[in-house]
């Protein structure tokens, strides 16, 4: 059977030339970057190295990358970090209803022990109105924080109008860019941004590492203390292999990124332009344009994700959904409910996202499997019954 | 995937009894978008036995497995034997069901019911008239 991989947002393969470049660290080359001798140094200038690659793709300075253990960690640690060096300046944080859950929920950590979180809406696409930034910061706000695109409906946020606005009032702007760094030009200089996440397993490096940039002169609180590794920011022995990783995913994204964005934007396109001529009632879900280059995300009306990925898993193809039903809190995306769409449509959420590895072929694929397991799961909806007597949608 | 069992998947990928019926005995209707699964039976009752039973659902794989289920376990029975068809039952017959769609997704056997009360209904209102 045809095996299709396009679920890259949950996570990327590994590349051969980065796990190569990870081996050593796996073996011979064991030693504690910490440790002043011979087994240490070649640990230590691995990770020192892995710096310079990750600053590169982001264009800062080399001393402002601090590693983590992921994306997650990088944005917990930016949420509560800059709010707890900020504290004695106000309590006030103002994030996007967007944001992935690990900046969500640490706002909402952050309003257990007294802080104030203000959440921005988003249009119909996903999309941050910077004006409606604006008007939420107030004399103690601390931090705000719009993520650089979202992974649920490949969205970019205008990441750089807000860095204006943040900028002007003086505060500390973060992004979370787990979805793009490695993926499209980031540049933090050109964002304008204070603070950026950003991890290895979304371009094709390791799972289990992420890195904080943190502008220099921008003051962070540590999430974890003891030794004196990363600046003293972040504590504890370094995951030395993940992070050589990490810094050769980034040398390579840096190399390939114009190639790659080509082969990602076409498949994409295809697939949009595509699925809806196959699929009657086919919603697309995010910015049509403003989007990642490998995402194509849809909601099907009538039916329901998690049979849909049930089905399409029987046919070797692999993608995700923001069903309520695929979630085990068995709650719908609030992505997906933010962007304004209703429990119904939502519920039918489907989540193309290609990588390196895809191709033509594997668009034309789904083109083929899809349909007729949408027409299998509608004979059986109730939704779709009522609509054909009506003649009109539940939207 | 969740971890089904393989009554469930069978049920999934083979529903039985999938449709609607036409001027049916009675039509029963469970569950909300919200939550995921929405669910729609309906009966032809002869003699206090259900004829034939059909169902429509919106909503996961365990969703579907326990609307065919609930209509294979229904079918022929008279309707005080339907009414004793639980969820535990349902999900029993199913060889288990994931912890967390115990509940959202088991709705087969309310709609059931709500289809035997929508009947019992209509015959008593028959009668009155």
């Amino acid at each position: 059977m045809r095996r299709v991989y396009l679920d890259n947002a949950a996570t990327t393969p590994l590349l051969p030339e980065v796990r190569e470049a990870m081996m050593p660290f796996l073996g011979e080359v064991f030693g504690n970057p910490s440790s002043l001798h011979s087994w240490g140094d070649p640990a230590r200038e691995a990770v020192e190295t892995a710096r310079v690659q990750v600053a590169g793709l982001i264009g800062a300075q080399v001393e402002e990358i601090i590693f983590t253990g992921s994306g997650t960690e990088s944005n917990n640690f930016a949420i509560k970090g800059l709010a707890m060096a900020n504290q004695k300046k106000g309590n006030h944080i103002i994030i996007s209803a967007v944001e992935h859950f690990s900046v969500l929920h640490s706002a909402r950590t952050l309003e257990k022990l007294g802080f104030q979180v203000s959440e921005v809406p988003v249009d119909k696409y996903g999309t941050v109105d910077p004006d409606d930034v604006r008007r939420r910061i107030r004399k103690d706000t601390i931090l705000v924080s719009v993520m650089h695109a979202n992974g649920e409906i490949g969205t970019i946020e205008p990441i750089k109008e807000i860095a204006k606005i943040t900028k002007e009032m003086n505060i500390p702007l973060h992004t979370d860019a787990v979805a793009t760094a490695g993926t499209i030009p980031v540049n933090v200089k050109e964002l304008g941004v204070d603070a950026l996440s950003l991890a290895g397993n979304q371009f094709y490096g390791p799972k289990g590492v992420g890195a904080l940039w943190v502008r220099r002169g921008v003051r962070i609180m540590p999430l974890l203390d003891g030794g004196i590794q990363e600046g003293g920011k972040r504590a504890g022995t370094e995951n030395v292999p993940a992070i050589v990783g990490l810094g050769k995913a980034a040398e390579l994204a840096t190399a390939n990124m114009d190639a790659r964005i080509k082969l990602l934007t076409a498949l994409r396109d295809r697939l949009i332009t595509q699925l809806p001529a196959k699929i009657d009632h086919v919603v697309i879900t995010g910015h049509p344009q403003k989007r990642l280059p490998g995402h194509a995300s849809f909601c099907i009306e009538f039916i329901e994700g998690e049979s849909m990925l049930m089905w399409l898993n029987m046919q070797g193809v692999a993608v995700s959904s923001g069903s309520a039903c695929t979630s085990r809190a068995l709650k719908a995306s609030h992505v997906l409910i933010a962007s304004g769409l209703s429990h119904e449509l939502a519920q039918g959420s489907l989540l193309f996202t290609f990588g390196i590895d895809s191709t033509v072929e594997d668009v034309d694929y789904i083109l083929e499997v899809l349909p007729p397991i949408v027409t299998r799961l509608r004979q059986m909806s109730p939704l779709y019954a009522k609509f054909e007597k009506a003649g009109k949608g539940v939207r | 995937m969740p971890v089904y069992s393989q009554k469930v998947m069978d049920h999934f990928m083979n529903p039985r009894n999938v449709g609607e019926i036409e001027n049916p005995d009675g039509i029963g209707e469970e569950g909300n978008p919200v939550c995921g699964d929405m669910m729609t039976f309906y009966i032809k009752v002869k003699d206090n036995r259900l004829e034939d039973v059909k169902f429509q659902t919106f909503g996961c794989g365990a969703a579907i497995a326990v609307s065919s289920m609930v209509s294979e376990m229904a079918k022929g029975r008279t309707l005080e034997e339907a009414l004793k068809i639980t969820p535990q039952s349902v999900a029993n017959e199913l060889e288990g069901l994931p912890k967390n769609k115990f509940h959202c997704s088991n709705l087969g056997a309310q709609a059931l019911h709500k289809a035997i009360e929508d009947y019992l209904e209509k015959q008593k209102k028959g009668v009155q008239a």
